[in-house]
């Protein structure tokens, strides 16, 4: 059972504090969409084996949306973030980078 | 026959005899006795039945590893199936029963199962299913049903109590023998915060038990000062009869804790920073024939009940080993004045240490021999002797009532197994062993979990004379001895099942293991893993590494569900939400309807009356005179910020920033895809809020969604919400009586008006704080009045009193449904399931066109969403009044690929009206708008089908004249 | 209304649990760093904005972090309509949002030298002295359901959860406190 550290309360919740909420950094397709953008926001998620950026809400906590970086595979924790921006800060990036010197950035 | 020695047995006090009982007889043992040690000294070898050819089987064993003595306890609400003897602690009045026998223990009608064991192979069990097939049903499936299982499971409710406690550790520590009281006083008096748990109801392990010295000192003192070390630390937690059983991701540790009192186990929940596994080892049978026959015991396990608990397993003892371990066993029997007639070594050179003292004390030590077969029935009589080399030629019989052997030992890896740490072979001691560079890793990708003492491998044998890997004895064994050699104890499966299965083909090691069963049920295969394996590898002719084990998984020993339950049992058992009026509708006759958490009265029973009489009786009086209903639950979230308007705009489809103060409008949310989620009333509080309302227990999913868009999409947006469901009591007033009730409590202005269908008013109503809302879901004259929740009951109550003249009745949530189908409105979750839209309901008029975007619009775009042949909400007027079934299909022409017949249709409602007197219903029809007037079929389950006319769904009151007064 | 949620809720066990009269509770959402916000508050409860998870008491007043945009005004239950007016006032050009939850929640406290091990029972939150002292508001579940709590200097705690489970919490909280079913894991 995974413990992640929610960036604005600072609690490190276990999972049952928590409420999963898939994939991080989707960009939202509106009404003016094509039917490929759509999908892919709709539909297409990365499911890698290694490195993957997550949503998670501290449900029973301070009830704040967060991201994580995690490895699927070993389930380390590279790092969470605030969920206000679009793509993971240079912070985490190194992190990821300093752990998986292999990793090539997202997909 | 085995009993109490005269003397000795630290474990045990003596002075405090115990009563118990076993299969109805009456036996004495003593305060410390495990169940296992008591039996044994009661001269009880015989302790249960096999699995599946109904062997007799004595103890094996002295600890968590014993497959063979599984017991009934208890009775009634404290009866507990499958407890292991051997860490049951021996209580007065205890009652233990063996089980899979038929009639008695001692004549097992099941025994003929031996007899035909040729037909009960490897894999039997999956070959019934398929040849020949009518025997599975009528041959197989009977029988196995009857014999199948352990122990037998409870009937009565569990009467004991559990609970659970979350922990939190720097270091826990699983194990209590010297390694784990090491490794506790380390990090201990580094300040660090520890947790140590020992399965057992005894400290020290095996060092006792062995007369190892630790630091200068006798094991036994050095344990007894090192726990009262511990005991005295305030960052010291320590625990006897506390077996840790799972090792989770991140540090997270399962362990049950055996209690006597008013809790009886107790779950811990721990987060260990790191986890030190002292778990010690488990010895290995030997695999000769007939090593399963009551007096076979593990030399540890015999030297455990000698030395422990004073408790000879027999007179004359023979021991069987390929180590010098075992020769400890023959020392200590011999030292308690009981015999040993012949250590048989399968090794061909023997010297050293132990053997030499073995042999001073005059024990016949007997180099490269092994058993070739026990004799006895329901008890060793005595073994014959052969060489290990050959194949079993019998050179020499020895009478006896007791083996011990030793087929070396296996290091306890699970708890470095269970979160993924890898093992590695050890040729020279033949074991699994944890590798070190492939540890289980935690959050940070560091190892969390160290092996310390036996479990690391280090067996603490180096000054002894290296074991030799003996996998069956003899080790040219013919196919007769092979059937009769058990590795699997507690499944029944031997060397001949494991080589047979690799001649099938089952060549993966957990393919082997699910065939023959070898390593399944309550042990896991404690005693029998490695050797299975080792036997497997021999015949695929591959190296034992190569082979690999099978996975560990959690728990260690089983873990009762009641204790994984916990506290949630019985009126705890799940959070059951209240409304402030809860009390009253229960003292009222309510009949309970569980919504989400929520309960709601389903309908309020009156003196005689049936729920379907309730119901309509409800109904009609709302419709003639007066009804209340408990809206409590209804969601009421606050949605509040410059730009509230704009968020709502995006949430709902209709248009909700043009809303003026004051007024209210029903709005539909929508998930991305399009589909309808939720609905409910929105009234603009103010410039700046509004309150919007949910479905009842949509209230926490439709917040959670707000503050999602709000947090992770727009979140430069100024807007806060608040779910403000539980601040309010909702009290729904309907009916023609409606506005007089409210006018006699005084105190607002509720005329048409000043209050306006669709308008809502703050205000004080006979003394209470009120928010009405003149909203209407039963196309009645409807005013849905909140007050805070502390005064919803007081309020109810005036209500009731004050409507006695108006013909007041509180009515529940069936009536509620009913009235709403009368008007065709819809409720989600019965007109919607995930895959409607609002436009197949017909709801196209609260979508709004001029927006430029709301969630699901683009969803709503795609073309099989807007397909005219979709199924749409239509209302069904039955030809002959009856009630469409709920549930039912309308049926079209033809069939489809797999025959079945095609369906145009589906009821999403059905109801009979009281208020029209028949059948009503609403449903999705294929095309269903342009199909008014056309005649669709529902057949029914079990024959018959009833027939409906397509019409609109608004079946009272379509002018929508009544709610508008 | 000065009536508990529920009819009798008290029990003496290892310790002592009981539900307390309703306790006045704003829950207020804003920008905590505006100057304005936090002369507001200090108005209405004459505390300092409290850091991170932290809770701040006085008397019947009290003001506890709840998230970095919330905070849980705690004031005598008479006292909410004046407070939610002064917050009004004072903050009609600022965003904010500040609403009367009191009724919306059950308030209950555990006191006795083991409390803590009454809501180790329950909650998956290291309630060591030296992990949760006294001034940090935490939250977090409760059995199956969404808990805040704070433990004071006497060691005692104070518990709040929604109204419409307050039997369900209850229930646990006296469950818990069993006599005979003490852990010996926390001593105050």
């Amino acid at each position: 059972m995974l413990i992640l550290t929610c960036p604005y309360c600072g609690v490190a919740a276990e999972e049952t504090e928590l409420a999963p909420g898939g994939e991080a950094h989707l960009k939202r397709a509106g009404s003016t969409a094509s039917d490929a953008e759509f999908e892919s926001y709709m539909f297409a998620r990365e499911n890698p084996r290694g490195v993957h950026f997550e949503r998670w809400r501290h449900a029973y906590g301070c009830g704040k949306w967060f991201l994580a970086a995690r490895c699927t595979e070993t389930l380390e924790v590279f790092g969470t973030y605030k969920a206000q921006c679009t793509e993971p800060s240079t912070e985490i990036v190194g992190r990821i980078k300093a752990r998986r010197p292999g990793w090539e950035g997202r997909a | 026959m085995s009993t109490r020695l005269a003397t000795g047995g630290p474990l045990i006090d003596r002075d405090q005899p115990v009563e118990f009982s076993f299969n109805g007889k009456r036996l004495r043992g003593f305060v410390g006795d495990t169940l296992a040690s008591a039996l044994l000294a009661n001269d009880q070898m015989l302790v249960g039945r096999s699995f599946k050819y109904h062997r007799p089987r004595g103890l094996l064993a002295s600890g968590a590893e014993e497959p063979n003595a599984l017991f009934n306890l208890g009775s009634g609400g404290t009866f507990e199936p499958n407890a292991r003897a051997t860490q049951t602690p021996l209580s007065n009045g205890l009652r233990a029963v063996s089980q899979n026998h038929w009639p008695s223990l001692d004549w097992d009608i099941g025994a003929v199962n031996a007899s035909m064991a040729r037909f009960l192979p490897a894999g039997f069990y999956y070959k019934t299913f398929m040849h020949p097939r009518p025997f599975w049903k009528h041959v197989f499936e009977p029988i196995i049903r009857r014999s199948a299982g352990l122990g037998r499971a409870p009937k009565a409710q569990d009467a004991d109590r559990y609970e659970q406690v979350y922990a939190f550790c720097d270091k826990l520590i699983a194990g209590g023998g010297v390694a784990g009281l090491q490794a506790a006083l380390t990090a201990a008096r580094a300040g660090e915060r520890i947790i140590l748990f020992e399965q057992a109801g005894h400290w020290g392990g095996r060092a006792p038990v062995d007369g190892a010295e630790v630091d200068g000192m006798p094991a036994a003192e050095w344990v007894a000062e090192a726990v009262a070390a511990l005991t005295a630390m305030p960052n010291v937690t320590i625990r006897l009869n506390a077996c840790v059983t799972g090792v989770y991701d991140h540090g997270y540790v399962l362990a049950s804790e055996r209690i006597s009192g008013v809790v009886r186990e107790r779950l811990w929940r721990i987060r260990a920073a790191q986890v030190i596994a002292a778990t010690g080892a488990i010895e290995r049978p030997l695999a000769f024939a007939g090593n399963d026959l009551p007096g076979v015991m593990l030399a540890s396990a015999v030297r455990d009940y000698i030395v422990n608990w004073a408790v000879s397993p027999g007179d004359r003892t023979v021991v069987v080993t390929n180590n010098d371990d075992a020769y400890r066993s023959a020392i200590a029997l011999v030292k308690a004045g009981l015999s040993v007639p012949a250590i048989l070594d399968a090794r061909p050179d023997v010297g050293g240490q132990l053997p030499e003292a073995a042999r001073a004390l005059g024990i016949r030590v007997e180099a490269g021999k092994g058993v070739a077969k026990v004799k006895g029935g329901k008890r060793v009589t005595g073994v014959s002797v052969c060489l290990q080399a050959g194949e079993g030629t019998v050179v020499e019989e020895i009478a006896c009532d007791a083996v011990a052997m030793s087929g070396g030992w296996s290091p306890v890896v699970h708890l470095w197994s269970h979160c993924g740490g890898k093992l590695v072979w050890d040729e020279a001691q033949a074991i699994f062993r944890p590798d070190p560079r492939s540890p289980p890793t935690g959050h940070d990708g560091e190892a969390f979990v160290t092996c310390v003492g036996a479990a690391s491998g280090d067996l603490g044998n180096a000054d002894e004379a290296p074991m030799t890997p003996v996998w069956m004895m003899p080790q040219g064994a013919g196919a007769k001895l092979r059937a009769k050699m058990w590795l699997d104890y507690q499944n029944d499966v031997k060397v001949s099942d494991v080589q047979l299965a690799a001649r099938e083909g089952y060549e993966s090691v957990e393919h082997a293991k699910r065939y023959t069963t070898l390593g399944m049920a309550t042990d896991q295969g404690k005693t029998s893993n490695i050797n299975g394996l080792a036997i497997l590898s021999n015949a695929l002719d591959q190296a034992i590494p190569k082979v690999g084990t099978t996975t560990f998984r959690p728990p260690y020993t089983p873990v009762t569900i009641g204790t994984l339950a916990g506290e949630a049992r019985g009126d705890v058992f799940q959070p059951l939400r209240r409304t402030p009026m809860h009390d009253w509708h229960e003292a009222h006759g309510a009949h309970w309807e569980p919504v989400g958490h929520w309960r709601r009265p389903y309908c309020y029973l009156r003196d005689g009356e049936g729920i379907e009489q309730a119901v309509q009786r409800e109904v009609n009086n709302t419709r003639q005179r007066l009804g209340l209903l408990d809206a409590s639950t209804l969601g009421k979230i606050m949605v509040k910020g410059p730009d509230a308007g704009r968020l709502l705009d995006m949430l709902y489809t209709n248009m909700m920033s043009t809303l003026p103060v004051g007024k209210c409008r029903y709005g539909l949310m929508c998930n991305e895809n399009g589909f309808l989620m939720d609905d409910g009333v929105v009234a603009r509080l103010s410039e700046d809020s509004f309150l919007c309302h949910t479905t009842s227990g949509g209230a926490d999913r439709i917040h959670a969604w707000m503050e999602d868009w709000l947090q992770c999409e727009w979140w430069d947006w100024k807007v806060y919400t608040a779910n403000l469901t539980e601040q309010f009591a909702q009290v729904a007033v309907v009916g023609p009586n409606a506005r007089k009730l409210l006018e006699k409590l005084g105190g607002m202005d509720i005329s048409r008006e000043a209050l306006p269908f669709m308008g809502w008013a703050e205000g004080q109503l006979g003394g209470f704080r009120v928010r009405i809302f003149r909203i209407s879901f039963s196309g009645e004259l409807s005013f849905e009045v909140a007050v805070p929740a502390g005064e919803g009951r007081a309020f109810w109550e005036s209500l009731v009193e004050a409507g006695q003249e108006f013909g007041v009745m509180p009515y529940g949530t069936e009536a509620l449904h009913i009235m709403r189908a009368e008007k065709g409105f819809i409720m989600i979750g019965d007109e919607t399931d995930g895959t409607v839209t609002p436009q197949d309901l017909g709801l196209g008029w609260a979508i709004s066109k001029k927006k430029d975007d709301y969630l699901g619009k683009r969803g709503q775009a795609r073309g099989f969403l807007t397909d005219p042949d979709r199924w749409r909400l239509v209302g069904l007027e039955t030809l002959d009044g009856s009630v469409i079934p709920e549930g039912a299909y309308a049926v079209a022409e033809g069939r489809n690929g797999n025959g079945q017949r095609n369906t145009e249709g589906r009821v999403t409602s059905t109801y009979h009206s009281p208020t029209l007197g028949r059948g009503i219903a609403m449903g999705l029809i294929r095309r269903g708008p342009d199909r008014m007037g056309e005649t669709v079929t529902f057949p029914k389950i079990g024959g018959g089908e009833v027939k409906a006319r397509i019409v609109s769904p608004i079946f009272f009151d379509p002018e929508g004249k009544k709610q508008d007064v | 209304m000065s009536e508990p949620v529920l009819a009798s809720a008290s029990a003496e066990g290892f310790a002592r649990v009981e539900e307390i009269c309703p306790q006045g509770m704003i829950a207020f959402r804003g920008d905590l760093e505006a100057s304005e916000v936090r002369r507001a508050l200090e108005e209405v409860t004459g505390l300092k904005i409290p850091k991170q998870r932290g809770i701040l008491l006085d008397g019947e007043r009290g003001l506890g972090w709840m998230s970095p945009d919330e905070v849980l005004i705690l004031l005598p239950y008479a006292d909410v309509p004046s407070a939610l007016s002064t917050l009004q006032d004072r903050l009609s050009g600022a965003h904010h949002l500040a609403v009367d939850v009191s009724d919306a929640r059950a308030v209950f406290r555990i006191s006795g030298k083991r409390a803590r091990e009454v809501l180790a029972k329950l909650a998956p939150v290291d309630l060591s002295p030296g992990c949760l002292g006294p001034g940090e508001l935490r939250r977090t579940r409760v059995a199956q359901v969404a808990a805040a709590f704070w433990i004071d200097e006497t060691g005692a705690i104070t518990l709040i959860c929604f109204r419409s489970v307050a039997r369900y919490v209850s229930d646990l909280l006296m469950l818990s406190a069993n006599q005979g079913t003490e852990i010996g894991l926390y001593e105050a």
